[in-house]
């Protein structure tokens, strides 16, 4: 194919309708492996967690952990599944070093969760995203090439093998096939992958970091002319941020639509996305693709949960994160917009923790989303570890509403908490910070400030009581600021006979 | 007919990276053949109210509690290495497969 202009992505869509599919895998957060007793945390130095069973040596055997089994059943419980009450691990073979027992143990014709959904909101509406499956499998080393010049594998001489991953309890979540959203297919993909984030983060079952790996995503997507059959799909990876999951749909229905229009046709191949480029560029082709070979895996016994403690569990799930966040938008009067910048800061918990210690839904949303939220994206970390907790943010309001600080102290205050200083009320005393209420020590910085302003004073006298602000300003800086404006401009007015 | 071609042989020596002479393949798919027969002699006997199985013990939920264990030193885990480089498996390139 010869190279092109690419259309617009308005010109593309509009003599084609897309259907798209994804596929993402999330790391779950167990305390060890899914079959061995390694640990799973983050970061440890190469080859330092693994055993005989997870680096397949000869006579080991795995035994399926029991957490990551209830974790996957609750995701498909969440996700409106049907739970399988007997099934199999089954083995995938393939010949790649990033699994040393040259198979992965997955599941096959027999996952777990079968035949959900997800509700998702795009552009105000409603859409239904099916889940075709829902399985557990294990996660695989990571590999690293070297030898080449540019670190890929295309160039590299050797890789080197880090197998800490390999055996983390991993579950795939599969939707079904997703046609009709046309335009907003891209949108679609994004939000449901959003949607998902927050429906496993609810759970509790795995931190979802797309920028860590623990929640991964390829993205399938294919065109066809409207009232035709659907087209060939290729299949993105590498898809590594939900604004890149949106981007990657994009990218591949223009690039898609380029080679339909000039007649050629579509290969079903793996494609990877480039965060530089914002396209997605070949991979390895489906057609010549490894034949997995699964069987059922022999050395784990089949699994068959107890429907009564699937039962249990699905009326242990927490409210629905869609639902919750309807709960709150209602409960706190905000906007669809408003509600949807504390949803993007991460502050949902920190406000509603924040209420439930006093304060109400405005001052909580005013801290979290302005000072606080502007400390953390300074320091660049999220808001739940900016260093104030919802209890402290509630007292500092508590001392505001009192008359004990003022909006400039509050901030000063809250300054002293982050940095660890102690609870509002311990800083305010410490730094000395509490408003000047002593109406004798006020009324003396308003004569001082008189004193001193003797022109603007007399401007006051004549009825300008714009020119107050002048003085009031003063007596704020005598009192460093500690001062209750309002009781100050009153004070003035009063002492000038101008109130 | 034969239960397995030479050609199938061929492709699983070639997915398992088994290097296979000419002359092997055909030992090899004749000898497969005698067992997958003799396996495939359970089918004859096994009635509709027998239900296919995979494993050979009846049961079911194996499961280990989430608890840790110790592992492997680094120098256990890389002791049967074939190569080690910056504490990890060295092993040759891989050409157009990404897993």
């Amino acid at each position: 194919m010869t190279t092109t202009t690419l259309p617009t992505y308005d010109e593309a869509i509009a003599g084609f309708e897309p259907v798209i599919g994804l596929e993402t895998h999330v790391e779950l957060g167990t305390n060890t492996k899914m079959f061995c007793g390694c640990p799973t945390d983050f970061g440890g130095e190469p080859n330092t967690r693994v055993c005989p069973v997870c680096l397949g040596l000869p006579g080991s055997l795995p035994v399926a952990n029991k957490a990551a089994i209830e974790a996957t059943i609750r995701i498909g419980l969440a996700l409106n599944c049907s739970i399988a009450t007997w099934c199999r691990f089954a083995r995938k073979n393939y010949f790649y070093p990033d699994m040393p027992k040259n198979f992965q143990i997955s599941q096959y014709d027999e996952p777990l969760c079968v035949d959900g959904y997800l509700d998702v909101e795009v552009d105000g509406k409603t859409v239904r995203i099916g889940i075709e499956r829902v399985h557990l499998e294990e996660d695989t080393g990571k590999t690293l090439h070297v030898g080449g010049a540019t670190g890929r594998i295309h160039g590299a001489t050797e890789s080197l093998v880090d197998y800490n991953r390999a055996g983390i309890p991993l579950v795939e979540i599969v939707t079904k096939p997703v046609p009709g959203a046309g335009a907003l297919a891209p949108e679609v993909a994004r939000a449901y992958v959003t949607e998902l984030r927050e429906v496993i983060r609810g759970l509790g079952v795995s931190d979802v970091r797309m920028e860590e790996g623990s929640l991964r995503c390829d993205v399938n997507t294919s065109l066809n002319r409207p009232g035709e059959e659907w087209g060939t799909r290729t299949e993105t990876k590498n898809v590594n941020s939900l604004r890149s999951v949106e981007r990657a749909v994009r990218s591949e229905i223009i690039r898609q639509s380029a080679v339909l229009e000039s007649g050629g046709r579509i290969i079903q191949e793996t494609r990877h996305f480039s965060e530089e480029t914002g396209d997605t560029r070949p991979g390895r082709s489906k057609e010549t693709a490894t034949d997995y070979r699964y069987f059922p895996e022999p050395d784990l016994v089949p699994l068959a949960p107890d429907p009564a403690w699937v039962e249990e569990l699905k009326a242990a799930l927490p409210e629905p994160p869609r639902e919750r966040r309807k709960r709150i938008q209602e409960a706190w009067g905000l906007s669809d917009l408003d509600m949807q910048s504390v949803v993007n800061a991460g502050a949902v918990e920190l406000i509603e923790e924040t209420v439930a210690a006093g304060a109400t839904a405005a001052a909580a949303r005013k801290w979290w989303l302005g000072e606080l939220a502007r400390r953390a994206n300074e320091a660049g970390i999220d808001l739940a570890s900016v260093g104030a907790t919802p209890a402290q943010v509630a007292e500092l309001q508590t001392l505001v509403d009192g008359g004990k600080l003022n909006d400039k102290l509050a901030r000063v205050v809250l300054e002293g908490v982050v940095a660890g200083e102690g609870s509002p009320t311990a800083v305010m005393e410490a730094r000395g910070l509490a408003v000047v209420s002593d109406t004798g020590a006020l009324t003396a910085a308003v004569d001082e400030a008189i004193a001193a302003n003797p022109d603007v004073a007399a401007k006051v006298r004549d009825g300008k009581v714009a020119a107050a602000g002048a003085l009031v300003g003063a007596v704020m800086k005598t009192t460093k600021g500690q001062a209750d404006a309002k009781t100050v401009r009153e004070l003035i007015l009063e002492r000038l006979g101008a109130g | 007919m034969a239960a397995i071609s030479r050609d199938e042989v061929a492709h699983l020596a070639r997915l398992s990276r088994l290097a296979v002479t000419e002359q092997e393949l055909d030992t090899f798919a004749g000898q497969l053949d005698v067992i997958l027969q003799a396996v495939a002699r359970v089918g004859e006997v096994a009635a509709a109210d027998i239900p296919p199985t995979s494993h050979s013990v009846p049961l079911t939920n194996v499961l280990r509690e989430d608890v840790v264990i110790n592992c492997l030193t680094r120098e256990e885990a890389l002791a049967g290495a074939p190569d080690v480089e910056e504490d990890r498996f060295r092993v040759p390139r891989i050409l157009d497969e990404e897993a």
